[in-house]
């Protein structure tokens, strides 16, 4: 019995991913395909870069700024006080290889992911898909490709423009409110921290991007049932979104070289 | 006779275990307009989007000017999706577009006017209908059958051979679903299209149809004018244009 529980959850897993790669090859392959939907790309440039700079703006600030508590009472506790400015180049690596990805991609994942299924799938429940067809314009093409553009560039934007924010809260927390020496502190950073480790940062955000918005939109596409359907679909959309990130997100990280140097 | 325009032949299609369509034969000729009735979730939605391949058949084929679109790769779809316009049930509109943008659409995409065309083509197409002055208005400020007449107002507007309708009258009012029918019979004077009516509103049917065909249990069982129709010896389709719950078919 739990054996077969057990195939059929494989087996639905394994057709659900093969779901996710097919609509991802063809969202590829439409790309390069006339007409390119430029109305759509830049509205969704728009809704997920603009729109989400205030809570990437918010998430960043308060994640660097508990970052940096920690490391500070890290240095301050277990190797002494004065030892603190250590903790630059930890807070700055930690920030923009780590957490700030992650918490890009969680937010965008909340706000974005969720939006595109809720919208497609509601225009898939209203036969919109289907009246798109019929209109002459190609829904992988139309809907799809300017998603999956959007998030591809906008999400490394918002990790870099969060990795500045976080940096900041982390240096704003040990130099400006526990009077860490600046000098040490920046010295130590530079030192230790190179621009590699932003790279990885956004090569994560680039595959988070992919994920957020492939899947948001398969869910979308496959939505059917009704407005619980497309309630369903939504908060698929952001559960298997946000856990993917996670778990690639360790894999990168033991993926991809700690230095460059 | 006219010449056959779109000709179905042996199309199955199953959802799952569910069996749809389990062999539909229909030839349907130019200039006519043919209305399929049969009841509810009897699978007339899943045939017309059979026909402007929205669905592929599992076995069968479907002509359109004898072109086998079954074989059509998507692209060559999207190409053929001219010949036709088609108003869905609930009229599905695009809710983020203009009633204007919405009417633009399929010329956009369909036809290489002018943006200056376009929009008189636009203002010709609404006033067809019967709007004046709603171009700027979103989807969600008109009422059901104002919906239905600029869903119809864009299937129309590029000048398709075909027009497909998917239950044009359901959910209206009796006085705005006889204007609907109206409109059929105008459009089909007016621009001498072929048309493929999908409904259960047997008022609608019989002063709309040149043919009737039946759809039941998967098959078309009966084809024939409203008049052979309504003479038909056939128990399944007396019941159904009488609505009478009791008869032959149990399943309701």
């Amino acid at each position: 019995m739990t054996r077969q529980v057990l195939g059929a959850v494989f087996e639905n897993f394994f057709f659900e991913l093969g779901q996710v790669f097919e609509l991802g090859w063809q969202a590829f392959k439409s790309i390069f395909k006339k007409p390119f939907e430029k109305a759509n790309f830049l509205q969704q440039l728009e809704e997920v870069g603009v729109n989400s700079l205030l809570v990437v703006s918010l998430t960043a600030a308060f994640g660097g700024l508990v970052f940096g508590l920690q490391t500070y009472l890290a240095f301050h506790r277990y190797i002494g006080p004065g030892s603190e400015s250590q903790g630059g180049p930890i807070i700055a690596v930690g920030l923009c290889r780590e957490l700030v990805p992650i918490l890009v991609g969680l937010m965008v994942a909340g706000r974005v992911g969720s939006a595109m299924a809720a919208e497609i799938g509601t225009m898939k429940i209203t036969e919109q898909i289907d009246a798109l067809f019929s209109l002459g314009a190609h829904p992988v093409r139309y809907l799809v490709v300017p998603r999956v553009l959007a998030s591809l560039i906008m999400v490394p934007i918002l990790t870099l423009y969060g990795d500045v924010i976080a940096i900041f809260g982390g240096f704003a927390y040990n130099v400006l409110l526990m009077k860490v020496n600046k000098t040490l502190y920046v010295q130590n950073t530079l030192k230790y921290f190179e621009i590699w480790d932003v790279s990885v940062g956004l090569i994560k955000a680039l595959i988070f991007g992919l994920v957020i918005a492939v899947v948001g939109c398969w869910q979308g596409m496959t939505a059917e049932g009704g407005a619980e359907g497309v309630g369903r679909a939504t908060t698929k959309s952001v559960v298997v979104a946000s856990i993917a990130i996670l778990i690639l997100n360790f894999f990168l990280s033991k993926v991809l070289p700690s230095t460059l140097r | 006779m006219n010449k056959i325009k779109i000709q179905l032949s042996d199309v199955h299609k199953s959802f799952g275990q569910k069996q749809v369509l389990r062999g539909v034969d229909l030839d349907i000729y130019e200039n006519e307009t043919i209305v399929i009735i049969g009841q509810s979730g009897s699978g007339k939605s899943v045939l017309l989007k059979h026909i402007i391949g929205i669905m592929k058949p599992d076995r069968g084929h479907i002509y359109v000017d004898g072109q086998d679109i079954t074989q059509l790769s998507e692209e060559e779809l999207m190409k053929l999706s001219r010949k036709f316009g088609m108003l869905f049930q609930g009229a599905a509109l695009f809710d983020s577009l203009t009633v204007a943008e919405n009417v633009a659409f399929g010329l956009r995409r369909h036809t290489n006017l002018s943006e200056e065309e376009i929009q008189q083509v636009v203002k010709a197409s609404l006033e067809r209908v019967g709007l004046r002055g709603v171009e700027n208005l979103l989807p969600y400020e008109l009422s059901g059958g104002m919906k239905k007449r600029v869903g119809l107002a864009r299937a129309i507007a590029y000048n398709p051979e075909i027009i497909l309708y998917d239950e044009p009258t359901t959910g209206l009012d009796p006085i705005r679903a006889d204007a609907i029918n109206e409109l059929i019979l105008q459009l089909k004077k007016d621009l001498c299209v072929t048309s493929v009516v999908i409904t259960h509103d047997m008022n609608s049917t019989y002063k709309i149809a040149d043919r009737i065909a039946m759809l039941y249990d998967g098959r078309i069982i009966e084809v024939g004018t409203p008049e052979e129709i309504r003479n038909s010896s056939n128990p399944v389709v007396q019941q159904f244009i009488n609505g009478r719950a009791t008869g032959p078919i149990e399943e309701w």
